[in-house]
């Protein structure tokens, strides 16, 4: 608990690595598989911005934040990271028997403000820089902490529990139904919970994989109850991309005056 | 490295669950033919095979086979017991391979052989009930399936229940005599 807080910590004080436009993209982990047997597993995650899921074509993910949480709780160091024009990729050693998270965690302010010439400009970085990069004399000056969470999970043999643990910080999803336990027809349930609490009435959007060869989305927009709950039941087995966002005015970082906490999962859905 | 796996020794909680106590008082004996198919593709491999029993509520009473590549170097076959996704999820997740009496070579192309007795084995303690024989198959670089046949545990008589596979797997037959 003590360790994971250091590195959120750290975490939050690198830049995120998201183009500025991203919020008009799909920020995504992939990994090679969720479901594993055998006696030395691994996995290979790619990363990456992109519109079409899931398909590298945009921008590679910057792996600041990344947290590789093994099914005792303690970090897992990700091997053979390396980041291409279109996307970052590593693996995970899986050497306990469990389920691993995999996360990229950000916390980071975004400001826009007119400069001297009357221009509106964009800015992110942390209170530091904010400093220093914006000038003294920005008028209408408005910050909005980000932060986000992007995850996926990996079972090696049977699925466990530890890393399904809440942090308490910004947007999160509870797992009521395992996350590496998802199969096609049936229903899961989740919550989605902020800053420990239930969200609320908050919309939740599941998007199939292979957007690229259908004409349509075909996503599933969800609303949690006042509990923070909802419940998908997959169409079909594949990978799924979930997403929600909460904007409040409750940020933890100054000096913004706003909120833009978001939660991305990649989900994989099995055939029966 | 002999295990004991909760599918294949029910507990009196599952017998309680299921409203069935009542151990088999006589000998009965259990013989599963499986035909693996013979097909005709660039790349075969034998299938990996599981074969279990099933309650009416889905969970697993008993595992009786897997066959699996059980001698490649460093369990490597194991790597692949997951694309038997069923079984994967129903009891093989749970299970520490290989397990004495259950675990097996991958079998060849043709009628296979499976004999078990309520003397010995995952038998020995089925409670009485109805139970639903699963087989499912995957093959490397092929497709998988899974053909499900119910019986009546143990018999009153002596009875052939059958099934039929499609692509991964041809008939399944079961024969079973108190």
């Amino acid at each position: 608990m003590k360790r994971s807080f250091k590195l959120a910590a750290v975490a939050m004080t690198l830049a995120i690595g998201l183009p500025l436009s991203a919020s008009a993209h799909r920020t995504w982990l992939l990994p090679s598989a969720t479901v594993l047997s055998g006696n030395d597993p691994w996995v290979s995650v790619d990363a990456a911005v992109s519109n079409d899921l899931f398909f590298f074509e945009s921008f590679a993910l910057k792996l600041d934040g990344l947290q590789v949480t093994a099914p005792d709780g303690t970090f897992a160091k990700p091997e053979n990271a390396y980041t291409g024009k279109l996307r970052t990729s590593f693996d995970v050693h899986l050497t306990q028997s469990g389920t691993y998270k995999v996360a990229l965690l950000s916390n980071g302010l975004f400001g826009s403000y007119k400069d001297a010439a009357g221009q509106t400009k964009r800015w992110r970085g942390n209170a530091e820089t904010l400093a220093k990069e914006v000038p003294a004399d920005a008028r209408e000056l408005q910050v909005t902490q980000m932060q986000g969470r992007i995850e996926t999970f990996v079972s090696s043999g049977k699925p466990s529990q530890k890393v399904l643990e809440l942090s308490g910080t910004g947007l999160e999803l509870q797992a009521i139904t395992h996350p590496t336990d998802l199969v096609a027809g049936e229903a899961a349930n989740f919550r989605m919970v902020l800053d420990g609490k239930p969200a609320a009435n908050l919309k939740v959007t599941v998007v199939p994989g292979g957007t690229r060869y259908r004409d349509k989305l075909n996503e599933l927009t969800l609303t949690t109850d006042a509990d923070g709950k909802f419940s998908v039941t997959w169409p079909a087995a594949g990978m799924y991309w979930l997403e929600a966002t909460v904007k409040d005015n409750k940020p933890n970082l100054k000096p913004a005056t706003d909120r833009r906490a978001n939660y991305t999962a990649t989900l994989e859905v099995l055939a029966p | 490295m002999r295990m004991l796996v909760p599918g294949l020794l029910p507990t009196a909680l599952s017998a309680a669950l299921t409203g069935l106590v009542s151990l088999p008082a006589i000998a009965a004996d259990l013989n599963v033919k499986v035909e693996i198919p013979r097909l005709n593709v660039a790349e075969y491999h034998r299938p990996y095979v599981a074969v279990w029993l099933e309650r009416p509520d889905q969970s697993v009473a008993a595992t009786l086979a897997v066959w699996y590549d059980v001698k490649k170097k460093d369990k490597e076959g194991e790597k692949w017991l997951k694309d038997l996704r069923q079984w994967w999820r129903r009891t093989g997740r749970e299970v520490h391979m290989p397990v004495d009496g259950v675990s097996g070579a991958t079998r060849p192309a043709g009628d296979q052989q499976l004999s078990l007795s309520s003397d010995k084995g995952p038998l020995a303690q089925l409670p009485a009930g109805d139970y639903i024989l699963m087989v499912e198959a995957a093959r490397e670089v092929g497709g998988r399936e899974v053909v499900k046949v119910p019986l009546q545990w143990p018999p009153k008589a002596a009875q052939t229940a059958r099934g039929k596979g499609e692509s991964e797997l041809g008939a399944i037959t079961l024969d079973y005599k108190p």
